[in-house]
C-alpha cells in the first residue's frame, strides 16, 4: 500500500510500519507496531502510537508520511465531530472513512498517507475500511498495510477466519504484527491493539519481550 | 536495463521454496515465466536436477539460471565419477556458489540447492549473490516476500514427509495468490533416501483460503 521513502531529506519522518484491522464475531481489532524511522536508517521513536481515536467507537491507523497522516487526521476529527453534532447521533464508521477519503483524494498530489479505519456503529455493526494512497475507499473483513505488511499477506490469508472469537482474533493480530516486525526492519517496538465492540473500547499493549516467538527466535 | 529485462525471459518474478524434513527435503516452485507484462511460459518447471538426489530451484534471469544448473550438473557428474560415489549436497551447493560469486556482476540468478546424501541426510542451501548458507528452509523469488510471515509461523522441525509436502503446497498457493508474477501450476519434488518423486499440482487443485 505505501511506498517506502528512501530519501530522508525530502520526505522527513515516515512510518515504515505495519498496521492491520480485522473483524471478529461482535467487534473489530485494529493494531499497529510502534516504530517511526527516518529514511529507514534511524529509529526516531520506539513507542509512537499509530492507532488514533477519531470518535468514541471509531479508530484509525496511519501509514506513510507521519506529518501528512497527522494533518489529515486532525482535519478529519474536526469534520467528524461537526458532522455528528449536525446529525445528532454518533457518526457511522463509513462516515469517518469517507471524510478521510475525501481529504486524501482531493489532495492526492501533495499527500502521501493511507489509513485503515475500524469501528463499530449501531447501523452496520463492526466494519473495517481502507483508504489507500490516492483516495480509494473499500470495505474489507481483514486488511493490512504499511511496509511490513508485504511479509504477512500469506499468513493473514491462511490464518484469518470470519467470525472468530475476540480472543482468537487478538491472538491472530498479535501473531501477524510480531511476524511482520520480525522481518521488516522499519517496523518494531511494541504492538498496540484496540478492540472495539458494542460495549466499548479496550486497549491492549504487548511489549516487545511478550510478543510471540517463532521457531528460529 | 528494464527494457532488456522485459524482452528476455525473467524468472526472478517467481516463487521458489525448499525445506528440510526428518529424512529428506521438499522443493517447490510456481510455473510462470514473464517478460514484462506478458506470460511467455505458464508451465515452466523451475526445479532442475543437478544429480539423482540433488535438485535446485531456479529464479532470476531464466537464461543465467538454466546455464548455471546445466554447468553444475556436468561438474557433478565428473566429480561423482572421481570420488566413486554419490556427491554430497554441500558439494553441489558449493559448485553453484562458485559460479554465482565469480560472475556476480554479469549474472542475476538465485538458485536454492536441496537434496539428500548419506552423510548428512536432507539439506537445503541458499546461494544468493555468492554466499553459501545451510538453512532449515529457504524461500526465493518475488513471491517469497508475501509468505515470510507464514513460513516463520508455520515451519517447525520434525515434520513428516506428507506434512512438509502440504506445507510447501500451502506456501506456494498463498504466494501465487498475492504475487502477480507467480502463478500457473505448482511443481513439487520430494527427495529422501529411497528416491526422488516429482509431482504437479494443477491450478484448480491448489488449496483455497477464506476469501476465495
Amino acid at each position: 500500500m505505501e511506498k517506502l521513502c528512501t530519501d530522508p531529506r525530502t520526505r522527513g519522518v515516515s512510518t515504515g510500519t505495519t498496521i492491520l484491522a480485522a473483524i471478529f464475531d461482535g467487534g473489530v481489532v485494529i493494531g499497529s507496531d510502534s516504530r517511526a524511522s527516518i529514511g529507514g536508517e534511524y529509529v526516531s521513536s520506539k513507542t509512537i502510537n499509530k492507532v488514533i481515536q477519531v470518535h468514541d467507537r471509531i479508530f484509525c491507523c496511519m501509514a506513510g508520511s507521519l506529518a501528512d497522516a497527522q494533518a489529515v487526521i486532525k482535519a478529519a476529527k474536526f469534520h467528524l465531530s461537526f458532522h455528528s453534532v449536525q446529525m445528532e447521533s454518533p457518526p457511522l464508521v463509513i462516515a469517518a472513512a469517507s471524510v478521510l477519503k475525501d481529504l486524501c483524494y482531493k489532495n492526492k498530489e501533495e499527500l502521501q498517507a493511507g489509513f485503515l479505519t475500524a469501528g463499530w456503529d449501531k447501523k452496520n455493526g463492526p466494519q473495517v475500511y481502507v483508504v489507500s494512497l490516492g483516495g480509494m475507499l473499500i470495505s474489507q473483513q481483514v486488511t493490512i498495510g504499511g511496509s511490513g505488511s508485504t511479509f504477512i499477506y500469506g499468513y493473514v490469508d491462511a490464518k484469518y477466519k470470519p467470525n472468530m472469537t475476540k480472543e482468537e482474533c487478538l491472538q491472530f493480530a498479535t501473531n501477524a504484527l510480531a511476524l511482520a516486525m520480525g522481518r521488516d526492519n522499519v517496523s518494531g517496538g511494541v504492538a498496540h491493539l484496540v478492540v472495539i465492540t458494542e460495549k466499548g473500547v479496550e486497549h491492549v499493549v504487548v511489549p516487545g519481550d511478550k510478543l510471540p516467538r517463532f521457531h528460529d527466535e | 536495463t528494464l527494457s532488456q529485462q522485459a524482452a528476455s525471459g525473467e524468472m526472478g518474478r517467481t516463487t521458489i521454496i525448499a525445506i528440510e524434513f526428518d529424512g529428506g527435503v521438499v522443493l517447490g516452485s510456481d510455473s510462470r515465466v514473464s517478460a514484462g507484462a506478458s506470460v511467455v511460459n505458464r508451465v515452466m518447471n523451475k526445479l532442475s536436477p543437478l544429480h539423482e538426489k540433488i535438485y535446485c530451484a531456479l529464479s532470476g534471469s531464466a537464461a543465467d539460471a538454466q546455464t548455471i544448473a546445466e554447468i553444475v550438473n556436468y561438474q557433478l557428474d565428473v566429480h561423482s565419477i572421481e570420488i566413486g560415489e554419490d556427491p554430497q549436497v554441500r558439494s553441489a551447493a558449493t559448485l553453484v556458489r562458485n559460479i554465482s560469486y565469480k560472475y556476480k556482476e554479469e549474472m542475476s540468478a538465485h538458485l536454492i540447492v536441496a537434496g539428500w546424501d548419506r552423510r548428512n541426510g536432507g539439506q537445503v542451501y541458499a546461494t544468493l549473490k555468492g554466499l553459501l548458507t545451510h538453512q532449515p528452509f529457504a524461500v526465493g523469488g518475488s513471491g517469497s516476500s508475501y509468505v515470510y510471515g507464514f513460513v516463520d509461523a508455520e515451519y517447525h522441525r520434525g515434520m513428516s514427509r506428507e506434512e512438509s509436502q502440504q506445507f510447501v503446497i500451502n506456501t506456494l498457493s498463498l504466494a501465487m495468490n498475492r504475487d502477480g508474477s507467480s502463478g500457473g501450476v505448482a511443481y513439487i519434488v520430494t527427495i529422501d533416501e529411497h528416491g526422488t518423486e516429482e509431482q504437479v499440482i494443477l491450478g484448480n487443485q491448489l488449496p483455497t483460503f477464506f476469501d476465495q
